[in-house]
């Protein structure tokens, strides 16, 4: 699929230039974004090393471990394929944890590191696993907590109440997670039958 | 309302004092520890760039041809239909591609209209409510050099579809126009 979607947004961006006579516009865009994709990674680097090595030390602490054990419950629902006690499920918490607050610099290393422990697991290399899929549905749509960023905008703009928005945040982000917890369900169960006939 | 932003603002800072603090406690060599650690987000972040590269420019083709304003266009109508706003609708499109592209619009989009009318507060709500979905799968499938997707893209675009129906109905009942 990710195959088909890149290639038509490529394809159809050159396309609508072509026709409308500005075919220079790709150029310039495709480098610009290739040049910000490399800002982006360089960016990461320090927010990684940060927090990966702090994460460390958590988890030679035993607090990985800790926080862990106590969404089990939860966590052991959502991922039925992950050992109980396999490293991946205390970053998955500390992720999710982190989306939730808002803090979404500190959730990217976090999601990351559970990405690597993920692909430990994971029999293709290649390909992505049911639990990653499941983790990366609710990345996208987690609970937030504290739109940090929109409050700011709401703020300057001149808002009478900047956070009156987070009431609808809250709702919304509930919604959207309830729904990818299904939706992966479904997804999962489709993808096994496809597989098997 | 209070007890959140205090928490916000003092999440990151807690957890700089008191995972060292743990950590010696519990006689970890804590700096050493945490270069070993640090050293692995180095590798990661690179391993990421050839990803973000490829989706980027492919979603800043697409967006800087005006092939996005087409394909809002053409779906306005249609969203007229259901009660959409058709404003909100480059926001809609604009929110699983990018990050900064969206926060362009959803803050163009609460200048323009004013924070507190309803399209003010629809586009904050759902600049707020869901992550840049392609971002997502792009870093994090590419940290660890996974190129077949499964259901993750399908699984992303319909949270995304949620969030916004969810957003438009709940502005709808809490502020309605």
């Amino acid at each position: 699929m990710v195959n088909v979607i890149w290639f038509i947004l490529l394809g159809a961006g050159i396309f609508t230039a072509a026709l409308n006579g500005k075919i220079e516009v790709i150029t310039t865009a495709a480098l610009n974004s290739a040049k910000a994709a490399v800002n982006i990674g360089f960016e990461l680097i320090g927010l990684m090393a940060l927090w990966l090595g702090l994460l460390k030390i958590a988890e030679e602490a035993g607090f990985v471990n800790f926080v862990a054990r106590i969404f089990k419950p939860l966590t052991g629902f959502l991922f039925p394929s992950i050992p109980k006690d396999h490293p991946a499920m205390g970053a998955i918490v500390m992720n999710l944890s982190a989306n939730i607050l808002g803090l979404g610099n500190a959730a990217t290393p976090l999601g990351l590191k559970a990405m690597q422990e993920m692909q430990k697991l994971n029999q293709n290399n290649e390909e992505a696993s049911e639990a990653m899929c499941t983790f990366l549905g609710l990345n996208t749509s987690c609970i937030t907590l504290i739109p940090a960023t929109i409050i700011g905008i709401r703020a300057s703009a001149g808002s009478a109440d900047p956070t009156e928005i987070v009431g609808t945040t809250i709702f919304t982000t509930a919604v959207g997670m309830l729904a990818a917890i299904v939706a992966d369900r479904l997804l999962r169960n489709t993808y096994r039958k496809k597989k098997r006939w | 309302m209070w007890v959140l932003d205090v928490i916000s603002r003092w999440a990151i800072p807690f957890l700089l004092f008191t995972i060292p603090l743990v950590g010696l406690f519990k006689g970890i060599r804590v700096y050493e520890t945490f270069v070993t650690g640090a050293e692995q987000g180095f590798i990661t972040a690179i391993k990421i760039i050839p990803f973000l590269v490829g989706m980027l420019t492919a979603i800043g083709v697409f967006r800087a041809s005006g092939a996005m304003d087409y394909f809002v266009d053409f779906l306005s109508p249609l969203l007229q239909l259901l009660h959409f706003p058709p404003e909100i609708l480059p926001l809609a499109i604009m929110r699983p591609l990018s990050g900064g592209g969206s926060l362009g619009i959803a803050a163009e989009l609460i200048h323009t209209y004013g924070p507190d009318s309803f399209i003010g507060r629809l586009a904050s709500t759902m600049q707020g409510s869901t992550d840049t979905t392609f971002y997502i799968i792009t870093v994090y499938f590419g940290s660890v050099g996974i190129k077949k997707y499964r259901y993750a893209i399908t699984l992303g675009l319909i949270a995304d579809l949620t969030t916004l129906l969810a957003a438009i109905f709940i502005t709808n009942l809490l502020f309605p126009s």
